[in-house]
Order: C-alpha cells, then sequence, then structure tokens
C-alpha cells in the first residue's frame, strides 16, 4: 500500500475514481456508437437482403411482393434515415423483431440462448485463471529448466491448436474410441424424465467437451503471459531486496511479485473476451449446442439484418464491459493509478 | 558459470532453428505442390473411396476418392497465400497509420489512436463473418477482411517506434537539408520501425492461418472443390468414426504450420528486441 494514496482524503480518492469512470463510460458509449454504425452500414451496403429467401428462391413471388416485404421491414428508406430509426430504438432497449419467418423480437430471441453462452465462457474463464496462474509461476519460478521448457513446448502447442480440430480429436477419442461423453447437443433424449441430480450430471457431461475446446487456446497464452510478466518483475530491485532480507523464495514470489505480476494479466482477462464471443461460434456448431454463436450463425446466413444488429451490439457491449471490469479491477488492485485520471 | 549464457542463446537458437525448418519446409512443400503431389488434388476415384493410409495413397482418400496427401499440398498454398496477403494488408494498413499518428501527433495521433480503440473492441470475428457471408465467401475476400480488421498491433508499434525516432538527431537532420517529410517517413523512419513489425508480421501469419482455417471449416472460407486445410476438415468432419484420417492429418498441418509461425516470431523477438533482452 502506497503511503501517498493512504494519506490523500477519502473523498478526494472517491472523487478521482468517479471521475475516472465517468470519462469511461463517456467513451464507452461513444465506442458502442461507433461499433454500430460501421457494422450498420457494412450490413447494409453489402449485396443481397433479408427478403432474398422470400422472393428470388421463391418462384411465386414478384417485383410486387418484393417491394412490399421491403416497405414491411423499412428497407426502402435511405440508409442513414434506418439507422437513426434503428438507433432511436435501441436507446429504449428495442432491438426490433427478427427479420427471419418467426418474426419474434430479436431481445427475446437472444435472451433464450444467452445463458448458455455466457455460462460457458465464464466457466472456461475461470478454469483458465485457475490453471494459467499456477502454471506461470511455476514456469516462471523454474525459468530454463526442463519443467519450463516442457510446459513451454506444450504452450506452443496449444496456442496453435485450431479449436475445431481439438474438438474433432476430443470427439474422436472421448465421444467414438472411449465413449465416456455424449458426441453432441445440450442434453439426452430422456432428459425431462431425469431427476434433479442426474439432469445435472447430464448437462456436465454434454458441456465437458466445449468447456474444454474453449479453456485450451485461452489456457495456453494467459499462462505464457503470466510467465513473461512474473519474470519481469522478479528481476526489480525490490524482489533483490526482499531476496536480500533473508525471505524464504515462497514468499518473495508469492507476496511480494505475484501482486504486480498478476496486473496485466487482468487486463489480458478483459481483452479476452471477443475472442471468447467468436470462438463460440464454432465451438457451438460442432458441438450443436443452442447458443450465441449458432443463433447469430443462422442470422448472417439468413441476412437477417435485425437479429445481426443486435448480436453485433451484445457482443461489442460484452467486450466493452469486459474492458471497463478489468479496467476497474486494475484500479482498485493498483494503488498507483487509483486516483489518477486516464491515460 | 559461463556455460549458462551459452546454453541460453542455444535454446534460443533451437526455437529459432524449428521454427525457420517448418516454415521452409511448409512453404517449399505449398510451392512445389504441382510436383510434390502424387495425384491431381481434384480428381475423383470413385472406385478407391475412403481408403485408410497406403502406400498408394499415404494418407488415404476422402468419400469421394481424391487423395489427401495432394489435397493437403495443395490447401498449404491457400494457407500460405492468405497468410501472407492478409498480413500484407495489414501491414500496408498499419504502417502509413502508425507512422502518420506517431509523426503528426495531435489531433491526427488521437483520431487514429481512438480508431485503434474502437476496432479493438470490435468482435472481429462476428463481423468477418457477416461480411463473409454477404459478399460471398472467396479467397480474395477473406484476404482483405482478415487484413481489414487485423492492423491496429501494427498500427500501435510504429506509432511508438515513430514517435520516438522522431526526436532523433538524425531526423532533424534530414529536416535541415530540406528533405521533404515523406521522404522523411519513408527512408528515415520507417525502416527503423522495421524490427517489431517483421516480429508482428511473423505472427500474423500464423493468425490469418487459424482465421481462414476456421472460416472454411464453417462452410464460409475457400469454397470446395478447392483444397484447404479448413474445408478439408469440415467434409472429413461428416464421416469422421469411419474415416479418423480424415480429419487427423489436416489438422495436424494446421497446427504445425501455425506453430512454426509463432516459435520463428516469438524467437525473432528474443534476438530483435532489446527490451526482453537480460
Amino acid at each position: 500500500m502506497g503511503g501517498e494514496t493512504l494519506a490523500a482524503p477519502w473523498g478526494a480518492r472517491t472523487a478521482g475514481l468517479a471521475l475516472r469512470l465517468t470519462r469511461k463510460t463517456l467513451w464507452v458509449c461513444l465506442v458502442l456508437l461507433g461499433i454500430t454504425l460501421v457494422s450498420f452500414i457494412v450490413i447494409h451496403l453489402a449485396p443481397g437482403s433479408p427478403t432474398d429467401m422470400e422472393t428470388t428462391l421463391n418462384p411465386l413471388a414478384g417485383e410486387m411482393t418484393r417491394q412490399r416485404l421491403m416497405a414491411l421491414y423499412g428497407l426502402d428508406r435511405p440508409l442513414h434515415i434506418q439507422y437513426l430509426d434503428w438507433l432511436w430504438r435501441l436507446l429504449h432497449l428495442d432491438f426490433g423483431n427478427s427479420m427471419s419467418a418467426d418474426a419474434r423480437p430479436v431481445l427475446v430471441k437472444i435472451g433464450e440462448r444467452l445463458p448458455l453462452t455466457i455460462s460457458m465462457n465464464v466457466i472456461s474463464l475461470l478454469l483458465t485463471l485457475i490453471l494459467a496462474i499456477p502454471l506461470g509461476i511455476w514456469s516462471a519460478c523454474r525459468q530454463n529448466t526442463l519443467t519450463d521448457r516442457t510446459i513451454t513446448v506444450l504452450v506452443f502447442i496449444g496456442f496453435a491448436m485450431p479449436s475445431f480440430w481439438l474438438a474433432i480429436l476430443l470427439m474422436l477419442l472421448f465421444g467414438l474410441e472411449l465413449g465416456w461423453l455424449p458426441l453432441s447437443g445440450l442434453t439426452s433424449m430422456n432428459f425431462p424424465s431425469l431427476s434433479p441430480m442426474d439432469k445435472f450430471i447430464d448437462l456436465a457431461r454434454h458441456l465437458t467437451m466445449p468447456i474444454i475446446v474453449s479453456t485450451v487456446g485461452g489456457l495456453a497464452g494467459m499462462s505464457r503471459y503470466m510467465r513473461s510478466c512474473l519474470l519481469e518483475v522478479l528481476r526489480q530491485d525490490y524482489i533483490l531486496t526482499a531476496r536480500a532480507k533473508g525471505l524464504p523464495p515462497r514468499t518473495v514470489v508469492l507476496r511480494h511479485a505475484l501482486r504486480n505480476a498478476l496486473l496485466p494479466v487482468i487486463t489480458l482477462l478483459g481483452l479476452s473476451v471477443p475472442g471468447l464471443i467468436g470462438g463460440s461460434v464454432i465451438i457451438e456448431s460442432i458441438f450443436a449446442l443452442p447458443g450465441l454463436g449458432q443463433l447469430f450463425y443462422a442470422a448472417v446466413m439468413a441476412r437477417d439484418y435485425t437479429m445481426i444488429m443486435g448480436n453485433l451490439v451484445l457482443a461489442a457491449v460484452l467486450t466493452l464491459a469486459g474492458n471497463l471490469l478489468a479496467d476497474l479491477c486494475y484500479g482498485l488492485a493498483d494503488p498507483r493509478i487509483r486516483s489518477g485520471g486516464m491515460r | 558459470m559461463l556455460g549458462a549464457p551459452l546454453k541460453r542463446l542455444l535454446g534460443r537458437n533451437l526455437m529459432l532453428t524449428a521454427g525457420l525448418a517448418i516454415v521452409l519446409v511448409m512453404s517449399g512443400a505449398a510451392l512445389l505442390a504441382p510436383v510434390l503431389a502424387p495425384f491431381d488434388p481434384n480428381a475423383l476415384m470413385l472406385d478407391s473411396i475412403l481408403q485408410p493410409p497406403s502406400p498408394e495413397h499415404p494418407l488415404g482418400t476422402d468419400r469421394l476418392g481424391r487423395d489427401v496427401l495432394s489435397r493437403m499440398l495443395y490447401g498449404g498454398r491457400v494457407s500460405l497465400w492468405v497468410g501472407f496477403v492478409a498480413v500484407g494488408i495489414s501491414l500496408a494498413i498499419g504502417t502509413v497509420l502508425g507512422l502518420v499518428s506517431g509523426y503528426f501527433r495531435s489531433w491526427v495521433d488521437e483520431a487514429i489512436m481512438r480508431l485503434v480503440d474502437i476496432m479493438l473492441c470490435f468482435p472481429s470475428f462476428f463481423l468477418i463473418l457477416s461480411v463473409i457471408a454477404f459478399l460471398e465467401p472467396s479467397l480474395t475476400n477473406i484476404m482483405i477482411v482478415i487484413g481489414l480488421t487485423s492492423w491496429m498491433g501494427v498500427t500501435r508499434l510504429v506509432r511508438a517506434e515513430t514517435l520516438s525516432l522522431r526526436e532523433r538527431e538524425f531526423v532533424d537532420a534530414s529536416l535541415l537539408a530540406g528533405c521533404p517529410t515523406w521522404r522523411i517517413l519513408v527512408f528515415h523512419i520507417l525502416p527503423n520501425t522495421m524490427a517489431p513489425v517483421l516480429i508482428t508480421a511473423t505472427l500474423g501469419v500464423a493468425g490469418a492461418i487459424l482465421v481462414e482455417s476456421g472460416l472454411s471449416f464453417l462452410g464460409l472460407g475457400v469454397q470446395p472443390p478447392t483444397a484447404s486445410w479448413g474445408n478439408m476438415l469440415m467434409e472429413g468432419k461428416v464421416v469422421t468414426e469411419i474415416a479418423p484420417w480424415l480429419s487427423v492429418y489436416p489438422g495436424l498441418a494446421i497446427l504445425v504450420t501455425v506453430l512454426g509461425y509463432n516459435l520463428l516470431g516469438e524467437s525473432l523477438r528474443d534476438l530483435l528486441d532489446p527490451r526482453l533482452r537480460d
């Protein structure tokens, strides 16, 4: 704990934090606006339209039908009006209705899929942290030994492993060869008739492979990063001091060095959110899981504009929330920037 | 005591050697695909469907009786091409924006850096997916889209280097000698930023190859019958129970290639980046 920050009056410290948060929030809103604008333009200017399914692919539909459908979806108006209208409704949390055949509200459809994707990603993020931090520490403390080398090799392989290939290999091994785990889907056929405990086990069995797959990639990057951050901190003078005054190596690493080495790792955690969301598309498609990724994939294929935009906004919000959260944790963990402004 | 640094250097070189060897072998195999491939990658041999690996077909045949080894060699060309062109695009955008941002500073810098922040928050795989699906999946579109969504790291690096380089005496000297700004940027500052850019580019190739194979696996990348490692895995997944070799070898090729570029990039970083050298 730095003496300076403790000496500062409580009011001034909270004011600093509040200012920081306000600036950050304003910035987040601006980024969000930028993301929606770019996505909207890209998606609407690209060839093809949501009405293709019902018109060009349907021999009975003529030009009249197409125009009426375009008018129904509001696609006949100028692009900037469409954007402003969409934005205005977004401000009221109205994402519009899906342009697919069921025409249900986008928010409802996303709401159904969100819990699965979020819980899978949260679990794999937690697993990543639980495994990556000790691995990184272990590797750093034994720099250039056989252990370190082995971990490094594994990390590089994990880093280069395409997630979908790992998924296929796991399916081959655990699903087909050994028959331990179900191949795909979220629940078994007899799911409704199971007792609550068995339901939980059934779900867990179905989610084991997807979660392993989404953990491996992150694990490699995170443990490597943990290792290099710790190595850098261990080179500092205050660590030398700690060692010189005879503290046991364990205390030096875990109590003195780790605190500072963890800071950049927190940031990386925030930045890993977009990758996780993108990865969900592939993982959910392989394991046939009814999550957000699959919903997005279907929406893209059907050119369901409102659905795509809804998903992009959501993904952007999650990403920004991850960044903001990381920033906040960083501020709480590091007294040096707690009262300062944004860089 | 003297042995330790030597040993470390050897370790470093081992990584460099391994990375370089993989990259060279994989690139060589891809470039020489027409010579090395035992069969035409698209020739259907309906009398030898789903053959397990044998002397005639070292890596077996697929559902349509095509030789897997030949298809993988040609698939390597796709990966190599996508990797290099996509990284080329991102380097071009990244260096220009980075140079301008770092050299002129003020509001230009501010605007470009905020753009970088926005792009980093973009759920880029989602955007890539939608753009590819809309523009029709094709090799060209994939390379362009990957390039357009991956230039931010390069911009930041080049900007940081430029910021410090522009204060150096040789820049002042060029200014006094009446050198035009673009000449200073291109001939005096740019060459000095190349080391970190080279590292990022090497790692970028690995990233681009991974993204392309993922897209192809989803059916939104390189379209059959053109072979790519990603779409070979997609086609193999249907018959993975009876023909596991179709699911194993193309993935292994992706893994090894990406590993090679990552090893090369990381060892270059160790060698070229003085801040990490102790």
